[in-house]
């Protein structure tokens, strides 16, 4: 017989005690995903072969620089957050899980941040 | 406590691959191989601060014939990551569940990748002038 009531599960959010907090997260990046992605590859298009002087006033132009950091944090964010389910459904060995967890969760997090230094970088000289 | 060799239940061996199934483990596929491509982007941008040279050098290793070939896989994965991350985002509100429905979906998807993907090359060949 169930002993809790309906409130106390619903405050536990199930057994990953995080509810659909990952799902959502993860539909919420898709959705941002789809005119982010359309915009990179018309843009990546236009700079096939272009030179450093081309590729930076295409990095520092009007809007650019701004998609350009958000298309680099949605990716990453989006890509870890499906590399953790693959990882979760497939590693049984929990320490392997949680070792490729973590170098998944910190190689989004360097190359995200970096790329998005380089960005901000590649915008305001220096 | 022992676990006897007990006969498993019908696995993936045994079922003929149909539309629905193999673009299922499909998205997985292309998002891991995204998942790459991401670290393939951040190396382009970051190649730039690098100074003319090194960003000379990125653009002719991806401009190159094998890198040209792992980008027409990078396109072929996005747009049917793309694609069907919208069917899957039409199911999640609960639309397009019946099996015909499925299918023409399904099929939709494979069309929206290969046209995309031509038209997305030809644009980049006429932009670099390679025509």
């Amino acid at each position: 017989m169930e002993m809790r009531s309906h409130l106390g599960r619903v405050r536990g959010l199930g057994s990953s005690n995080d509810g659909v907090h990952h799902w959502w997260l993860q539909r919420i990046t898709g959705v941002a995903l789809v005119p982010l992605t359309i915009w990179f590859i018309v843009s990546a298009v236009s700079l096939a072969g272009a030179d450093l002087e081309q590729f930076r006033s295409w990095v520092g132009a009007h809007a650019n620089p701004v998609l350009l950091c958000l298309l680099i944090f949605t990716m990453f964010h989006h890509g870890q957050l499906g590399l953790q389910v693959v990882i979760e459904d497939y590693v049984h060995s929990e320490t392997t899980k949680l070792l490729l967890l973590i170098v998944t969760k910190f190689t989004a997090i360097l190359f995200g941040g970096y790329s998005i230094f380089a960005v901000l970088r590649l915008t305001f000289g220096g | 406590m022992a676990t006897r060799k007990r006969p498993l239940s019908p696995h993936l061996q045994i079922y003929s691959p149909q539309i629905t199934s193999v673009l299922s483990i499909l998205h997985r596929i292309t998002g891991v191989i995204l998942a790459f491509g991401a670290l393939l982007l951040a190396n382009w941008v970051i190649s730039a601060t690098y100074g003319a040279d090194s960003f000379a050098l990125a653009q002719d290793l991806l401009g190159s014939w094998f890198g040209r070939l792992i980008l027409f896989g990078l396109t072929l994965a996005l747009y049917f990551h793309l694609g069907n991350g919208i069917r899957h985002l039409a199911w999640d509100m609960g639309r397009g569940f019946s099996l015909p429905q499925v299918r023409t979906s399904g099929l939709f998807v494979i069309a929206f990748t290969l046209v995309m993907t031509v038209m997305t090359w030809i644009a980049a060949y006429s932009a670099a002038g390679d025509f």
